[in-house]
């Protein structure tokens, strides 16, 4: 009995199953395996038919300077962005979670920037780069700087992407950091305070362990994004001068829709997918073993 | 990921067309679906849908679909897409350049093997044979001009009497360009520059404009077949150093790349009394100028010249005769003279053909606004928009090169060269 009646539960554990696994399998792993393969192929026209070529994608990409620039610029817009959108984040929850007049207010404007969409946002920001007339060389013309060609200068090009992006994220994690400081118990505080602990030692030993679930999540995210945001490169820059803001992803997008090769783009895609799995494999394995969960 | 967004469109193309295709019992009728690209401001799917109307209204047989596309690289994903799903449309309009893709991809057919009687073969011929350039390889004509334009200078006149310039002699050479730009050139008390003399634009479409400079040098920057580039000859290299030193010699222009998108509105606000710019702005600027502007012909070093730009109508392989015969019947009604006169006012486009100029519509509008007469008295010195095989690359590899030149990191011999070193490699199995 206990056989058949253990094998309706394997069955309806997969009928509960199945709708989720669907998508995942069509929209997710099917992608993922078909990309893989993809990548071992040359790419195929009507009249050159695409045809197994072993690591011959990945030999190129390893030649290839430009994939070598765009990775160097991701590594640089993922440390410009990550640590200082995160700490301001934090920074803005603790802030906004203290008493302070007109909360909600504030609360609001910080949160403004992750509510438009990055399109908006990247031709707001267009013109406030834009050399001479734009708010940024106004605001400086005040104090006698002189103009600059924001975008259009290669060693200042990603700095302005950088801000832009700190800009637009730090409001959303903000709001992960704010639930999670409304969710730490009111009696922590008080107990330290008795103790005569200072607000800052109180930061440090108490709020910012207890944070630490949240800042994984956070830190997760960032990661991410820093690889997955490119939708700013589209009307900014497209990537220029000379790929000085080109990012990994919107280079896979050129290769894929503007170069029409398929095989290139998968392999860089399998690239992008390992380096984003080695990232959010370690981050688990490192710093879930000082993560204090409750 | 992007797979996976290429084969749901794809699947969705499908699936929709063949709930079209089931839903429409009336075999009789020929449809057609047609897809087309918008790149410049206004309402122009509106205009399309129009003209298209007045057609099916002469043309009871024949059910047209015009679908709106995106700009010309969604059109074409679009459309190579719908051609993987098996259900392509029959007619499209896109990018001029993309001919050597679409031809690579066996998606297109050439219109030398649709047309039958004389007077269609003779039709073939009545466009500006300088818009031809772009629909044209291996002896057969593969696309139509449609949407079409060229660069043009547009510079403000009020700038120049304060300049103590006359108003009505812009620059004509490369020389004066650079001379009249410095007198432009204003600078306040403490050294800072207030107007430019003059602004191209580098970014977006640098090839387009370094095209007008080549040809302006008498070089083209590719041959008819599509498969060698001049990147690193001697006129071009000589074109390259004559935009860099606008800014860095001669001091006119601002050093460093300059913004596509936001340069009309430098020209807007008089941050520079000149700019290189499609026609397809003309319409906006008339509409938002607080100054006196003029619009003239790009200046010239050995000769005169500006490549061509825009979109052309093609036909799909993979139609049957009678779809053919009725996507040329739509595409000649749409480049009648009349048509293409209408179409060119309403858009800021060119007139494709000579005869167009000749109608009393288009003769009234150029008397009134004589601005809109400049780009079509340019065709005669205009040549192919750059376009090979491997489009995309090649066309990013003088992108590159172009703002690797123009930011410094490297001399313009130097960066036409390793481009032109690099196109080579792409287009050698071509030849």
């Amino acid at each position: 009995m206990s056989f058949a009646r253990s094998n309706q539960v394997h069955i309806y554990g997969w009928l509960l199953l199945m709708p989720a696994a669907i998508f995942l399998i069509a929209f997710t792993y099917y992608p993922t395996v078909a990309t893989l393969a993809h990548s071992f192929f040359s790419d195929g026209t009507a009249l050159r038919p695409s045809v197994f070529v072993g690591l011959e994608n990945y030999k190129l990409m390893l030649e290839d300077e430009v994939f070598w620039k765009v990775a160097r610029n991701n590594f640089w817009f993922a440390l410009g962005t990550i640590p200082v959108s995160v700490a301001l984040a934090l920074l803005m929850a603790v802030w906004v979670n203290g008493r302070l007049p007109a909360r909600g207010l504030v609360r609001m404007a910080y949160f403004t920037p992750t509510v438009l969409p990055m399109i908006a946002v990247a031709n707001i920001w267009l013109f406030f780069y834009t050399p001479d007339i734009g708010l940024v060389d106004q605001v400086l013309g005040m104090f006698g700087a002189p103009g600059h060609n924001w975008l259009g200068d290669p060693d200042t090009v990603l700095g302005c992407l950088i801000v832009m992006t700190v800009w637009k994220e730090s409001g959303f994690f903000m709001i992960f950091y704010l639930a999670a400081l409304q969710s730490l118990p009111p009696e922590l505080e008080e107990a330290a305070k008795l103790e005569g602990a200072g607000r800052w030692y109180f930061f440090r030993r108490v709020t910012f362990p207890l944070l630490m679930p949240t800042t994984l999540f956070v830190l997760i995210n960032a990661v991410i994004n820093s690889f997955k945001l490119v939708d700013h490169l589209f009307i900014l820059t497209k990537g220029g001068p000379d790929n000085a803001s080109n990012l990994l992803l919107y280079y896979i997008y050129e290769v894929a829709f503007s170069f029409f090769d398929e095989a290139y783009a998968a392999t860089l895609t399998v690239v992008l997918l390992a380096v984003l799995a080695v990232i959010a494999i370690g981050q688990f394995v490192i710093l879930d073993k000082r993560i204090h969960y409750r | 990921m992007f797979e996976c967004l290429k084969r749901t469109l794809a699947g969705t193309l499908l699936a929709g067309a063949l709930a079209l295709g089931f839903a429409s019992g009336a075999w009789a009728k020929v449809e057609l679906t047609m897809y087309y690209p918008v790149a410049v401001g206004g309402p122009l799917t509106k205009v399309v849908d129009g003209l298209v109307a007045d057609f099916m209204k002469e043309n009871p047989g024949i059910e047209v679909k015009a679908v709106y596309s995106g700009n010309y690289n969604d059109a074409r994903i679009k459309a190579l897409a719908a051609l993987r799903a098996g259900q392509p449309a029959q007619l499209s309009v896109m990018f001029s350049i993309d001919i050597y893709e679409l031809i690579e991809q066996d998606a297109i057919i050439a219109f030398d093997d649709i047309v039958e009687t004389d007077e269609e073969r003779a039709w073939l011929n009545k466009f500006y044979p300088a818009l031809m350039e772009n629909g044209k390889t291996g002896g057969k004509t593969w696309g139509i001009p449609f949407q079409r334009s060229t660069i043009v200078m547009y510079y403000n006149k009020d700038a120049f009497r304060d300049a103590g310039l006359d108003p009505d002699k812009p620059p004509a050479t490369w020389d004066e360009l650079a001379a009249m730009g410095k007198k432009l050139v204003k600078k306040d008390a403490s050294g800072q520059v207030q107007r430019w003399g003059v602004m191209i634009p580098s970014t977006g479409y640098p090839y387009w404009m370094f095209g007008a400079l080549t040809m302006q040098n008498d070089q083209v920057l590719m041959n008819r077949e599509g498969n060698q580039t001049y990147f690193d000859a001697p006129g071009a290299v000589g074109a390259l150093e004559y935009w860099l030193g606008l800014g860095k010699t001669h001091g006119v222009m601002p050093e460093g790349t300059i913004e596509w998108a936001t340069l009309r509105q430098n020209f807007l606000e008089q941050n520079t009394a000149i700019m290189w710019h499609s026609t397809g702005n003309l319409t906006v600027v008339k509409k938002k100028a607080g100054f006196d502007f003029g619009v003239a012909m790009l200046p010239a070093n050995k000769r005169r010249g500006t490549p061509t730009g825009g979109g052309n109508f093609y036909i799909f392989k993979k139609t049957t005769p009678e779809e053919r015969t009725a996507a040329l019947k739509l595409i000649r009604f749409l480049t009648q003279p009349e048509r293409t006169a209408e179409w060119s006012m309403k858009t800021g486009y060119l007139g494709t053909r000579p005869d167009a100029y000749e109608t009393q519509a288009l003769k009234d509008y150029v008397a009134k606004f004589p601005p809109a007469a400049v780009a079509r008295d340019q065709l005669e010195f205009a040549t192919a928009e750059l376009s090979t095989y491997q489009t995309g690359r090649v066309r990013k590899l003088l992108d590159d090169a172009i703002q690797a030149a123009l930011t410094g990191t490297k001399s313009p011999s130097e960066a036409l060269g390793a481009a032109q070193k690099q196109a080579d490699r792409l287009l050698k199995r071509y030849r």
